[in-house]
């Protein structure tokens, strides 16, 4: 077996890789993808490895560039699209919204478009403006599409594999502050793909549920250790990784077991994943819940300029506060 | 560098069969009896099926659409010159290209009733189906020119819009984005002089909307709409450019809708009865028709059976959809095509649905009917002295 310790950038470089060499019928395409390898050298070396036919450079049109995703998903072959940063998605959301999500729907299935949309997503880097939002529930909202946010090397690859094989669009959200953050050992010689729509249960547990995805499964995880030390806390701590088609099964069923839950978001308090998520445990767990739903999320304000970004951002002592405040009632 | 003029291309205009329906020989495309007669039965077909769609809806028979009358020469001259291979990239006002495609007058009547069934046929026919918002296909095109140019197949991608879709930023950079990456792609503009109620003069300053071209880098020509020679010229020539590698061409098609924007608009609270009546002299079918009757090829006996055949074929067409709707199709067919599998909240959701529809007949027929004159904009207010 060989194994490799990889970054979410390499990892993803990885998933791309193999996906091009499985299928001639995937390319890839957007702003700076060839030869500079995207701005975060995502695609790198794949314009050497693969020419000039499969990866190219654009021009400066985001509409275009998820349109002509669209026209060649349409037509028959898998495109895999990046868009420089998720902020620049809405000059393609015209598309999103108008073909590529209803496109099934509307042809009752005689067409279909399975084509990623790939964009470097959320805050933590000190970026500059409108390029820190989490706009994740636009997609969301959006039925036909599905939504995937990785949280780390391993799930980044096998889920990126998996969005590229899928017969339904993508919208493949990456986390930026994940991208250099960390390595995990990734086993080369499998063909890791991951399902599409179920969440993995990264730490099982008995006293509460943590539902979370993407950068702050890291910082949930942050969290949780000093609980678990200090305190002998159990929780259970799901990672979504599927945001639409979501996977409600996994968390009522924890939910039920743990009878407490918290969620953990990055976007905007107000319509986030986390207000599905509470909904969806009225309708299905409201017996079991022995205590109040808490989350911990980014506020209904536009992200501030990054000197303030970390009063925006959920932290681990923020997200401590609420699994306390939960599992003390 | 001195102060010096640029060169630039120059857009061409073509104009083969005048209004008299005397013809510039020199410019004449060849084209068959066959093909001259089936052209011209496709012109009379997509007409006569507006006109009786247009009773159909304010009979309350079927919702809203758009009418091609006016701009039956744009749409068959083009469509004669694509071959199957070739796709076609609808808005919402090409009935008659349509046609010509293999629509059936069913599935067209089935779009109308508002069923999605309508559009399964186009798996496998090179043809999208129509696109609403005024001008996004026109961003998706480049992908399925680039798909053709990709698998080296001897094809392209034929896109229609009108001159309001020239306003629109997707337009500009698909045809930027196909200039860019040299891809077969031909952008097929009627510019029938109306967006709704904004004529062409407000929808930009410049002179032509061929010459928008240029700024691309792509060829360009403005042709006599009306005229289903040099319509059916210029897209040849220009399909011919897209395979042979030569990159896309923008045709403006001068045209004019001659009737309503869609069943819910007004044309006579914006425009001039003599503005219509003008462009009503160039009526497309009309000069084609005594084009070919000067050439020995028609006369009325002709003409007769042709409207005899063209009324039943409508009508069987119509009444193939009534028979579909009238047959009570699943109520709940649209939550299986949302995915490609149902995800099972989605399934909760159908089963909600169901219960909710539970021994009622929940499809729903087009039965409010016509509103009167004045189109949406009156349909509130009847509505309202309807309460009193």
């Amino acid at each position: 077996m060989s194994t490799k310790k990889l970054t979410m950038v390499e990892a993803l470089n990885l998933a791309l890789r193999e996906e091009l060499q499985r299928d001639k019928n995937v390319m890839i395409f957007g702003e700076d993808v060839g030869i500079d390898g995207g701005v975060f050298r995502v695609t790198k070396g794949l314009i050497q490895e693969f020419g000039k036919e499969r990866v190219i450079d654009t021009p400066l049109a985001e509409a275009c560039i998820i349109g002509s995703a669209f026209g060649l998903a349409v037509y028959g072959k898998r495109p895999v699209c990046e868009i420089q940063f998720s902020g620049f998605m809405y000059e393609g959301f015209h598309q999103i919204e108008s073909h590529v999500a209803r496109i099934r729907a509307r042809t009752y299935g005689a067409l279909q478009a399975p084509m990623v949309i790939r964009a470097p997503y959320s805050g933590g880097i000190k970026a500059l403006e409108h390029h820190s939002e989490s706009k994740e529930m636009y997609y969301v909202h959006t039925p036909g599409l599905v939504v995937i946010i990785p949280s780390g090397p391993k799930n980044a690859r096998s889920l990126m594999k998996a969005a590229i094989r899928a017969n339904d669009p993508v919208i493949f959200l990456e986390p930026k502050s994940v991208y250099r953050a960390f390595r995990e050992e990734i086993d080369l010689d499998q063909d890791d793909v991951a399902e599409i729509g179920k969440a993995q249960i990264v730490r099982p547990g008995s006293q509460v549920t943590v539902v979370t995805y993407g950068a702050m499964l890291y910082q949930t995880k942050k969290a949780i250790q000093k609980g678990i030390e200090a305190h002998n806390w159990d929780p259970e701590v799901i990672d979504l990784q599927t945001l639409s088609p979501m996977d409600t099964q996994t968390i009522i069923e924890s939910v039920k077991k743990t009878g407490r839950c918290v969620i953990v978001h990055e976007a905007h308090r107000t319509g986030g994943i986390a207000a599905e998520i509470i909904a969806r445990v009225m309708e299905s767990a409201f017996l079991s819940l022995q205590a109040p739903i808490e989350r911990v999320t980014g506020w209904d304000t536009q992200v501030p300029y990054f000197a303030r970004e970390n009063v925006y951002i959920p932290d681990p002592q923020s997200i401590e506060n609420a699994i306390q405040k939960v599992l003390n009632f | 560098m001195p102060r010096n003029h640029m060169e630039l291309d120059q857009i061409d205009t073509l104009s083969v069969l005048s209004e008299d329906g005397s013809i510039d020989k020199s410019q004449l495309p060849k084209l068959s009896k066959e093909e001259l007669l089936k052209s011209y039965r496709f012109l009379v077909l997509t007409r006569r099926t507006d006109e009786q769609a247009l009773r159909y809806q304010r009979q309350g028979r079927i919702g809203t659409f758009a009418p091609s009358t006016g701009q039956e020469a744009s749409q068959i001259g083009s469509a004669m010159a694509i071959s199957k291979e070739d796709w076609f990239i609808p808005s919402f006002r090409e009935l008659g290209v349509a046609l010509c495609r293999g629509m059936s007058i069913r599935d067209y009547f089935l779009f109308i009733m508002g069923f999605e069934e309508a559009n399964q046929g186009l798996k496998g026919t090179n043809n999208m189906p129509v696109s609403v918002p005024v001008g996004s296909q026109c961003a998706f095109t480049p992908g399925i020119a680039w798909g053709i140019k990709l698998d080296k197949k001897k094809a392209a991608a034929v896109v229609y819009f009108g001159d309001g879709a020239t306003s629109e930023g997707d337009f500009h950079e698909g045809l930027n984005f196909c200039g860019a990456l040299n891809l077969p792609a031909v952008y097929l503009c009627q510019n029938n002089q109306w967006a709704i109620s904004t004529p062409r003069s407000q929808q930009t300053a410049a002179k032509s909307i061929a010459q928008k071209a240029i700024a691309y880098g792509v060829c360009g020509i403005q042709v006599d709409g009306n005229d289903f020679f040099a319509v059916y010229k210029a897209t040849k020539e220009a399909l011919d450019r897209a395979k042979k590698g030569e990159g896309p061409t923008l045709i403006e098609c001068v045209t004019y809708r001659l009737s309503v924007h869609t069943t819910a608009d007004d044309p006579t609270v914006y425009r001039a009865k003599e503005e219509e009546e003008a462009w009503q002299k160039k009526d497309p079918i009309e000069r084609l028709r005594k084009y070919l009757e000067k050439e020995k090829l028609w006369d009325s006996s002709h003409q007769e059976k042709l409207e005899e055949d063209i009324k039943a074929e409508i009508k069987k067409g119509y009444e193939e959809a009534e028979q579909f709707r009238n047959s009570i199709p699943d109520p709940l067919k649209f939550f299986d095509h949302q995915y490609e599998t149902i995800p099972p909240y989605l399934a909760w959701q159908k089963s909600m649905a169901k219960e909710k529809i539970q021994g009622r007949n929940v499809i729903k027929g087009a039965t409010e009917g016509y509103k009167g004159p004045g189109g949406a904009a009156a349909v509130g207010e009847l509505e309202e002295a309807g309460d009193e």
